[in-house]
């Protein structure tokens, strides 16, 4: 039966940063191809939160973030979200758009399609990683995207999670392009099966 | 006013009058706000899940709406509060993403809200008001003062209910 995160070990907690890691690390790549610039990555964090401490993890539960979800097929199901704090969402747009990094932006058709069009690629460029890690088919949908409290958006995932146990996990990575940083939040949440066809594919389940 | 009690997510608090229970952020979870009139004692819970009896891992009764409402009328109870006084109010349960199939992630929501008031309804706790669904997170506040719920939203505005 299913894996809960609150008996992961150790060996299996450093399976899900590798897999973090590599996964945005793919994911910076993309980002700079896109962009045209040099984007670096801070080694991400993976991070175990109970439910009660989940919300801080924004900064705060009322904090407005954009929110992109995906669903996953293929031979793991389930879905992933990446989650940026709306000024981190606009930074990037206005990047990606040639436009002053301070420019205001009012989440406007064309900036709501640049923001999904980043979310197909770091979802994309994350799970193909993934993918090629554990020799597993895994295939994106097209991202959907909502900007509202930071509570709202996680609550999403952390259902999810909350089917498995008392925790949320989720890989906290920063970008960063010249002086400019931004952060963002990968959760990536298979279904109770799914996560132990994931672990074993990685050879750390029994 | 009294204190200002934070109840996080999978969460539940109770307390006597004079207090302000408030759940942030609350998206596709439901927050069951119940009041007793007499004793002006409220309990507020922040509920993920509709159903405790089709999970295995069941060690946090808040997280499930069936066992955070029982739990949360004996935390009433305990303080004092009359049972046949207490009403409820029920915000959140809303669909976040719209996806274009329908699948069960997304529903959560609604499924959440339905499974409060078949669970208020069968303890014969009437539900006053509602605010509930929709696509939008919403942070609420009760007040011991008058049972009033302040329900507050990004673009959606403030109201009582």
């Amino acid at each position: 039966m299913g894996v809960y995160f609150d008996e992961l070990d150790n060996l299996q907690i450093d399976v899900l940063r590798e897999i973090g890691n590599i996964g945005s690390g793919n994911a910076a790549t993309a980002l700079a191809k896109m962009l045209n610039k040099k984007v670096n990555m801070d080694v991400p964090q993976v991070k175990v939160l109970q439910f009660q401490e989940v919300s801080d993890i924004l900064g705060g539960a009322e904090i407005p973030v954009v929110g992109l979800l995906l669903s996953v097929t293929g031979d793991i199901s389930g879905s992933i979200m990446f989650i940026i704090e709306n000024e981190a969402a606009g930074i990037l747009v206005n990047i990606l758009m040639g436009r002053p990094l301070d420019e205001a932006i009012t989440f406007d058709e064309i900036e709501v399609s640049a923001l999904k069009e980043i979310g197909n690629i770091l979802a994309g460029s994350y799970l193909s990683a993934l993918s090629t890690l554990t020799n597993l088919n895994i295939l994106p949908s097209v991202p959907e995207l909502a900007i509202d409290m930071a509570g709202a958006i996680i609550s999403v995932p952390a259902i999810e999670f909350g089917k498995l146990g008392d925790s949320v996990l989720f890989i906290e990575t920063e970008f960063s392009e010249g002086s400019t940083k931004v952060v963002g939040n990968f959760f990536l949440v298979p279904d109770i099966d799914s996560y132990e066809v994931l672990l074993k594919a990685l050879g750390v389940a029994d | 006013m009294g204190d200002i009690i934070k109840v996080g997510m999978a969460d539940l608090k109770a307390s006597y009058h004079p207090a302000i229970l408030t759940t942030l952020g609350l998206g596709s979870c439901v927050g069951i706000a119940l009041f007793d009139r007499s004793t002006k004692i409220v309990g507020l819970a922040h509920a993920m899940l509709p159903d405790s009896s089709q999970i295995k891992n069941r060690t946090n009764a808040a997280k499930f709406v069936d066992t955070a409402v029982e739990n949360l009328i004996d935390e009433m109870l305990k303080l004092g509060a009359i049972r046949n006084k207490i009403v409820a109010k029920l915000a959140g349960g809303a669909q976040m993403f719209t996806f274009t199939q329908g699948t069960e992630l997304m529903r959560i929501g609604y499924r959440n809200v339905t499974a409060a008031k078949a669970k208020l309804e069968s303890l014969n706790i009437p539900i006053i008001s509602e605010d509930t669904g929709g696509n939008y997170g919403r942070t609420i506040e009760l007040d011991s003062s008058n049972g009033m719920l302040l329900v507050k939203t990004i673009g959606y505005g403030i109201k009582q209910i």
